[in-house]
């Protein structure tokens, strides 16, 4: 499959073959556009729909009937005529749609009428102290290798942070005979004061019964501390231990491995990058592109959908996909629309999708104190840049994420941003009493993810890419 | 710090780490394999020279950069490993010609 696309140019290309790319893929081959769907990873699913044509997990209720979802979707789009690439790494897309990605060590160029990017979420940056450390994850890591690999943790564990990721990782983890000391529950009490105006929505959406009999489960087995308002990792090159303090107590706790989660953020990389326009989600605590109600970013021809466009979990996101590709449809072949659901309906069912989720937002909108961290915390993995280097630099002059490149390199490193900028921008923003959408964020530019000199430089150039190089 | 499920039936494919053989599994990425071996995966970071270990596991974070077959700078966690693949541990930045 990891072959270069068999054509220059295509109707639509969606970029991301998780729940969003694979509906939208699906829906625009159906109607007979032809189609291209570029996806980094090894197989289909994306992260929630993760090896769902390969896991070695056979004991289909250890992972549970929303994962299994995922290979309804895969059928549909392998019954399709889309053309699928994986391991295909997308590393520029431009305002003419031009499309740079790179298969297999080579990079080639496709050109789309419609672009829609389903590049999903990311875990928000949990930068607590220690979080550096090998032993501390991400619970989405566990939770990959647990679906690829059948891989389970096996020496004392922590899990923290707050979600329903983490609870739902957590009872696969159970199930599957992993091992867990204990879950430090991150959740701010005053959260659920705020929420509660919204509570009806959510008690009435299926998020409700499921989340309770997933957190009771896990419960039954592992010993859960609530109202945790400190977290740090400890250890001389390794993990060696946990810190938190709980109702004003602090505990010390030995550890092999600590997986955090605080939530998932829109993985802004891409759309930033074609310069689509974001802003600040005061809810979310992210950026979040600015789209109509057919997911068409500020760019014409390219639309977001699912989680990069607004989290809102694998079901919203397969209805946004839709809705993507239907619009797709209408402005390229606006007769095969008829063969389509209505857009009427699609709208309802997202509405349907979406029910309970500002009551998550809320009740799960991570503390200060684990988002903007203080001292020598690092911020900036890649660069190794702390917290207090950050405040030196505003100290002396340092405006936003872009000035701070040139004080430290923070966000210049190989992820470009993606483990630091949501911490940046707000750390600036507090230390300059401005608010994160003043702040923004870094400039991000292609290629959004590294590719070698060897393979830029063996892209294929026309004459006037030569001309305007090549001097005599 | 991770073992694998015994429901596990796919086959076994042999790599080799720093020159010793490690027994992955069908399917496994790099970085995977690496963590379910047991063995000492540390790679060291280019500024400090830190330790650490992969974080995300999904293609974001650069933690997991590795040598394979001879190209440095690798993420390991996006590569599906291959028999008789050789996986260097990257200690500091990636040296020129690798």
């Amino acid at each position: 499959m990891t072959v270069a696309p068999k054509r220059e140019a295509y109707d639509v290309v969606v970029i991301g073959a998780g729940p969003a790319g694979l509906a939208a893929a699906a829906t625009s081959a159906e109607a007979g556009l032809s189609t291209l769907l570029l996806d980094e990873n090894v197989g289909p699913g994306g992260q929630v729909f993760r090896a769902i044509a390969s896991t070695p997990v056979t004991e289909r209720n250890q992972l549970g009937a929303d994962y299994w979802v995922g290979a309804d979707l895969v059928q549909a789009l392998r019954a399709s005529s889309a053309e699928i690439i994986h391991r295909a790494t997308v590393w520029s897309l431009d305002r003419n749609l031009e499309i740079a990605v790179s298969v297999g060590g080579a990079s080639a160029f496709v050109k789309a009428k419609r672009v829609i990017l389903a590049t999903g979420a990311l875990e928000r940056p949990f930068p607590i102290p220690g979080w550096t450390l090998p032993g501390v994850m991400t619970a989405g890591a566990a939770q990959t290798m647990l679906k690829s690999s059948a891989l389970v943790p096996d020496g004392r564990t922590v899990i923290a942070g707050q979600g329903p990721l983490l609870w739902l990782l957590a009872a696969q983890i159970l199930r599957l005979g992993g091992r867990i000391d204990r879950i430090l529950d991150t959740a701010e009490r005053g959260n659920y004061f705020a929420a509660l105006p919204h509570a009806f929505a959510f008690l009435t959406s299926p998020y409700f019964a499921k989340g309770l009999s997933m957190m009771r489960e896990v419960k039954a087995k592992v010993q859960v501390v609530s109202g945790v308002t400190e977290l740090s990792a400890a250890g001389d090159g390794q993990l060696a231990s946990v810190s938190y303090v709980a109702g004003g107590k602090r505990e010390t706790i030995p550890a092999d491995l600590l997986l955090l989660h605080q939530g998932v953020v829109p993985n802004v990389n891409l759309a930033m990058a074609a310069g689509i326009e974001h802003g600040w989600d005061e809810l979310q605590l992210c950026w979040s592109p600015v789209l109509d109600a057919s997911g068409n970013s500020s760019v014409a021809g390219i639309a977001i959908a699912g989680d990069g466009a607004d989290i809102g979990g694998a079901n919203a996101a397969v209805v946004r996909g839709r809705i993507a590709a239907r619009a797709a449809v209408e402005a390229l072949a606006p007769a095969a629309g008829a063969k389509l659901p209505a857009m009427a309906t699609l709208r309802a069912d997202l509405a349907k999708a979406e029910r309970g989720r500002i009551f998550l937002d809320t009740l799960f909108r991570p503390s200060p104190q684990f988002r903007i961290p203080s001292g020598d915390t690092i911020v900036c993995r890649c660069e190794e840049v702390t917290a207090k280097d950050i405040l030196d630099a505003v100290a002396i002059g340092a405006t936003g994420p872009n000035q701070l490149k040139a004080y430290r390199r923070t966000g210049m490193g190989p992820c470009q941003g993606r483990l630091c900028g949501l911490t940046v921008t707000e750390l600036m923003a507090q230390a300059r009493g401005k608010t994160p959408q003043e702040i923004g964020y870094y400039r991000l530019r292609a290629p959004v993810k590294p590719i070698t000199l060897a393979e830029l430089a063996a892209v294929p150039k026309s004459e006037d890419d030569i001309k305007a190089v090549v001097r005599g | 710090m991770f073992r694998r499920s015994e429901q596990d039936k796919r086959p076994q494919v042999q790599i080799f780490v720093d020159g010793i053989a490690v027994a992955a599994r069908q399917g496994d990425t790099v970085s995977a394999a690496l963590l379910a071996s047991g063995q000492d995966a540390r790679r060291s970071t280019a500024v400090s020279g830190a330790p650490r270990l992969p974080y995300c596991m999904m293609g974001v974070c650069f933690d997991c950069l590795v040598t394979i077959d001879g190209v440095g700078n690798r993420q390991g966690c996006l590569v599906p490993v291959a028999e008789g693949m050789q996986i260097e541990i990257q200690k500091g930045k990636r040296e020129i010609g690798k």
